[in-house]
């Protein structure tokens, strides 16, 4: 295999079961199951996409809401399970999902830095020698001993970001997070991506806004019901998608 | 097979990747317990004494008089009761509860579980401050032979973490098996020996009992390092390891084998 390439994807499809009405508990399954009234509808999430990325590459999903860009991202996350095909990631992986994901609103920030640490797999040691780095960035410095169900959203974003990008990641993944959060921010946590990518660090990036999207990534992928419309460089694909949209 | 053995040195090398994650996640259940409370810690160990209490008011003429020193009776078998429902009920809950974490970043599942069983024993050896109370109160004496509990509580700690797997899987599909559950566990805790003598049961139950309810076992082994201050029926202790080793093998099969179905139901 090609030594630069550190994520594949080959013909993966993510199928969920949506039952008809949604089962979850045994007493109706059971009745279910005796009247012959059990049906499944299956729907694919993603079908048979194909993805090559090779370090230090900057890659867009772009594509409208519910085209699977979000699945694809956790598929490679390993979140998701592929039902088909298979996924093959190398190196280490930032998950930006959703910012501050897995905070304890009932604890202090200076706990939730440690607690989300460790589920972004972090060590005590490591943790403790960047704790003044991620409060520095976050900003959040006088609230350090505040439940964190206190802080407002942009706050929080603020210190999830700051949490998942104090390391080098090999590749960072980014879905609409940025969305939150003012002005300042956004650009700061933009510097904090442009850098990473030129120390070599990979990046998957989601967005609905072609500009963003063009001044980060050079190419880009088109999902469209699951499927992918599109690969190529970045401008040529946000002009088509942009197409797309506006014949609608 | 040479796949198997690689998938399993991965799964350790990710507990230990994940083993502050796990440590932090049993510090905060302790923590958030009892962080508005103002008896804090001291709760832990009269929760406990509490309960023994009215269940002497209530039994001790019932069934009190045929058995020796029947507060340290109760005590054993409550606390043990209680630390095997607590740290499975919320075990069952553990992946359920955690669901909006695991759809955004990659944890192994597992540690949810294994943290909720881990904390239930921390609370535990609060129980256990209990036990010393009661202990010192009716002169039963400490020895070196008190220290076997340890034997009794790794074989239940073990037992905990394959039915709590078990359930927690379980529950992710189907959300009633927590009312089952704790029908379940009323029904066993009738059956187990904790305030009245195996003695006084009919002949059928008391041939089946010891062969089939993992908790008499564990209770019986407890009481007799602790009331006794000699060795208990090493029977016991083979059988015991024995169920809580086969539960752990049952609770692990079903979870790997059901655990990338999850995020699509939670």
């Amino acid at each position: 295999m090609d030594r630069d390439i550190c994520i594949q994807v080959k013909d993966a499809s993510v199928r969920f079961n949506i039952a008809s009405e949604k089962i979850n508990n045994l007493k109706e399954y059971a009745i279910k199951l005796l009247k012959r009234e059990l049906r499944f509808k299956e729907f694919y999430a993603l079908k048979d996409v194909n993805l090559t990325v090779r370090q230090g590459e900057s890659w867009a999903l772009v594509g409208p809401n519910g085209a699977g860009k979000s699945t694809l991202l956790k598929l490679i996350c390993r979140i998701i399970a592929p039902y088909k095909g298979t996924v093959w990631v190398r190196g280490s992986i930032a998950p930006m999902i959703e910012l501050g994901a897995g905070f304890d609103p009932n604890l202090t920030a200076e706990e939730n830095i440690y607690i989300n640490g460790a589920i972004l797999g972090y060590s005590r040691q490591f943790i403790r020698e960047h704790f003044n780095q991620i409060v520095d960035f976050a900003e959040v410095g006088n609230f350090l001993g505040m439940p964190i169900k206190n802080y407002s959203s942009g706050m929080r974003a603020r210190l999830g970001f700051a949490i998942a990008t104090v390391v080098k990641p090999d590749i960072l993944v980014v879905d609409e997070v940025l969305a939150v959060g003012d002005v300042a921010f956004q650009k700061k946590c933009m510097n904090r991506m442009q850098e990473m990518l030129s120390e070599g660090t990979t990046l998957l990036f989601v967005s609905h806004s072609n500009d963003t999207v063009r001044k980060m990534c050079k190419n880009a992928i088109w999902l469209d019901h699951g499927q992918v419309r599109m690969t190529g460089a970045a401008d040529e694909v946000c002009s088509a998608y942009e197409k797309s949209q506006q014949s609608k | 097979m040479k796949r198997d053995i690689s998938a399993w040195k991965f799964r350790i090398q990710m507990l230990l990747k994940y083993r502050y994650l796990l440590l932090l996640l049993v510090e905060r259940d302790i923590k958030l317990k009892y962080r508005r409370s103002v008896l804090g810690y001291i709760w832990s160990v009269l929760n406990p004494l509490l309960t023994m209490l009215i269940m002497m008011l209530v039994f001790s003429h019932m069934f009190g008089k045929k058995i020796e020193n029947f507060p340290v009776y109760l005590i054993c078998g409550h606390i043990l009761f209680s630390f095997m429902r607590e740290a499975c009920t919320l075990a069952m809950n553990s992946i359920v509860g955690n669901a909006a974490l695991l759809k955004k970043v990659y944890v192994p599942k597992y540690i949810f579980t294994l943290a909720k069983v881990t904390s239930s024993l921390v609370n535990l050896m609060f129980s256990l401050g209990a036990l010393l109370i009661v202990m010192l109160i009716t002169k039963v004496p400490l020895t070196w032979n008190s220290l076997l509990i340890v034997i009794p509580i790794a074989e239940l700690y073990i037992f905990c973490i394959g039915l709590g797997l078990f359930l927690a899987q379980a529950n992710v599909f189907f959300r009633d098996v927590a009312n089952i559950w704790s029908v379940v566990t009323l029904a066993w805790m009738y059956l187990t020996p904790i305030f009245y003598s195996i003695d006084d049961l009919s002949p059928t139950l008391r041939y089946w009992i010891p062969k089939l309810n993992p908790m008499y076992i564990y209770i019986t082994q407890f009481r007799d390092f602790i009331l006794s201050g000699g060795w208990t029926w090493t029977v016991l202790i083979w059988r015991g390891l024995i169920i809580s080793l086969l539960m752990l093998v049952i609770g692990l099969w079903s979870f790997t084998r059901n655990k990338d179905k999850f995020i699509l139901y939670i």
